[in-house]
């Protein structure tokens, strides 16, 4: 299947719009909720919690017995908030610095999440296969359900991110102003974290518990190039995350069923990679061609000035000169001078140059920045 | 004039782990001074104003704001942090952060409208800052980004302003600056406490001052209590010896 057949599918095919949409929405609010997450440095904390929730997925499967998907996912709710309940705490209490308790957590519920797998595999009853799914994630499993309940947590994710804008965007700027504010940052604190456990929570499914934190920063990394505005970087980078999810999707599907988790997440850091190349603000790419143009640009001031400082012993400052006379200074070129002519700050004739009234100017000003803004 | 108490504090405590910051603190700053908090490097004296604010929890200890507890009073206090304690390359402009010392009297999810914004711009001008108004703060200098800081604290209106060294690292132009609008805001009645570092200062901007380490040494007016005995019991040595030698 190529990709233009798999998008006349899409419009056809039940399953395939279903899991689209689905990993749309997941791409949606993962996006929005990682803009957070990045900003509080935070970006860790998504790879913990993701990696505590395995725990939870085996022990919800052990208690039931069953291979429910929303039962799953409320175990790795609670296991990825105790999760985050415990990183909070060794911060606060012990020396540890957060990396370390990142760490901690990660690996020490990772391990046990894996060595409860491995049990439940050995176990006889029938139902284990295909937990191991969610290691990597299957978006082929996802069905209406698992969407309409992503669809819902987004839906009032938004509600809440409208209604408590403002109180998010301060705490993430200024925590302890905020507090002076009598802001109850505890509760705002624990609104963005819960919110963020949920959206990795719904992600397990699909993206897995290994590459969900690439989820959450990669839409966010890559908005962050393109605006300095906080409600223009959540939107993009709701709407990276959404095509990761549609594009990741498209391309598995069309490619022989390749993994769709790790397709996303790839097609995700496409979108960072670009950004970093080609944002007009951060990017390199404009970084590079503006340092080269304002290193162009001060070369040229550098011998106006050296002119201006040849001009200005004369009561005339148009009084012509040798242009050989400037062999003195290195720093400029037959197209230099031809800039220079261009910009109307001298005039050549021959082999003379002369200061113009406006090159006088603008190179007597030249380093008065106090004029500027 | 100077009658009234604006800010009390009564044994006050603090200590992070088992080391006290601030021991047994007792403070009380009439309203209408501008007052200097001096003390050496780790004397606590950041954590005061914290403590006082709330921000951090105080083993023991109470604070009054005119006679009642700063939770009452919040609305009356206006708080500058310093300028390293946040990320300035938050994408915001320095208008939305003026914006923000609008928030603690709009409250819960109301939004900022137009009488905000006026507000805001109206303390941009003060600080000099107008024409940055749309600036992003990264692109701020350091200068600039106190101004902003500052002006999101006048937005505030309070009656008494806690400033943690406003003049680290800005230059003499906006150190001017600032210290014109303390001492207007002094002028117009308000307290305005601030924690500085530069000693040689201190007899020309402030009127008041608290030396601090960790004990609170002595706290009065500049003219009485800056002097020689002073500094030694707080810095440990006579500054000003150790200086010319």
């Amino acid at each position: 299947m190529s990709l233009s057949e798999y998008f006349e599918l899409l419009i056809s095919d039940y399953t395939l719009r279903t899991i689209t949409l689905g990993t749309a929405v997941l791409g949606a609010i993962c996006g929005m909720l990682g803009s957070f997450a990045v900003l509080r440095k935070q970006s860790l904390l998504g790879d913990a919690i993701s990696h505590a929730a395995l725990p939870g997925i085996a022990l919800a499967f052990l208690i039931t017995g069953a291979k429910d998907t929303n039962i799953l996912l409320l175990g790795a709710l609670v296991s990825g908030l105790i999760g985050t309940f415990w990183i909070r705490g060794m911060i606060t209490k012990t020396h540890l610095k957060t990396d370390t308790a990142l760490g901690l957590i990660l690996s020490l519920f990772f391990g046990f999440g894996m060595l409860l797998l491995t049990f439940i595999q050995k176990q006889p009853n029938a139902n284990q296969a295909g937990l191991d799914k969610y290691l990597f994630g299957q978006a082929a499993t996802l069905v209406e359900k698992d969407v309409n309940l992503m669809v819902i947590v987004t839906g009032i994710c938004l509600v809440v991110l409208l209604l408590f804008w403002k109180e998010f965007k301060i705490l993430l700027f200024d925590a302890d102003y905020t507090k002076t504010l009598g802001f109850n940052t505890k509760f705002i604190d624990v609104l963005i974290t819960f919110f963020i456990v949920l959206a990795i929570v719904l992600g397990l499914q699909t993206v897995g518990v290994v590459l969900m934190s690439a989820m959450l920063l990669a839409p966010a990394a890559a908005a962050r190039q393109w605006t300095n505005k906080l409600s223009m970087m959540v939107f993009l980078a709701a709407i990276f995350g959404a095509f990761s999810g549609v594009f990741g999707t498209a391309i598995s599907a069309s490619q022989n069923n390749l993994s769709t988790g790790p397709v996303i997440v790839l097609v995700a850091g496409a979108f960072v990679l670009l950004s970093f190349i080609f944002s007009p603000g951060r990017g390199l790419l404009f970084r590079e061609l503006r340092f080269r143009k304002n290193r162009r640009d001060l070369e040229l001031q550098k011998t106006l000035q050296f002119m201006y400082g040849i001009s200005k012993t004369h009561s005339d400052i148009s009084h012509p000169h040798a242009i050989k006379i400037l062999n003195d200074f290195q720093g400029f070129t037959r197209r230099s001078l031809q800039k220079l002519e261009e910009k109307d700050w001298i005039t050549l004739t021959g082999q003379q140059w002369s200061l113009t009234q406006k090159g006088f100017n603008k190179a007597k000003n030249l380093y008065n920045q106090q004029e500027d803004d | 004039m100077k009658d009234k108490i604006a800010i009390q504090v009564d044994d006050l405590t603090v200590a992070y782990n088992y080391k006290p910051v601030l021991w047994d603190i007792d403070l009380r700053v009439p309203e209408g001074v501008l007052m200097a908090i001096v003390g050496p490097n780790g004397a606590g004296k950041s954590t005061l104003i914290k403590a006082i604010l709330a921000i951090i929890k105080p083993i023991a200890g109470s604070i009054a704001i005119y006679g009642k507890p700063y939770e009452e009073q919040r609305k009356m206090v206006a708080y500058v942090p310093q300028k390293g304690s946040v990320d300035w390359d938050f994408p915001t402009t320095a208008l939305d952060v003026v914006m923000m010392g609008t928030y603690g009297s709009l409250g819960w999810i109301k939004r900022p409208g137009q009488k905000e914004k006026k507000a805001a711009l109206e303390a941009l001008e003060k600080v000099g800052m107008l024409s940055f108004k749309n600036r992003q703060i990264s692109q701020l200098s350091g200068g600039q980004q106190q101004r902003v800081f500052l002006a999101r604290a006048l937005v505030q209106e309070a009656s008494i302003y806690f400033m943690d060294e406003p003049f680290q690292g800005v230059d003499a132009t906006t150190e001017i600056a600032i210290i014109n609008i303390l001492k207007e805001l002094r002028k117009a009645g308000k307290t305005v406490v601030v924690v500085h570092h530069d000693l040689q200062t201190v007899p020309e901007y402030f009127d008041w001052v608290t030396f601090l380490n960790v004990k609170k040494i002595a706290t009065g007016p500049v003219k009485e209590i800056f002097n020689d005995d002073n500094l030694t019991k707080t810095y440990g040595i006579n500054y000003k010896v150790a200086i010319n030698q």
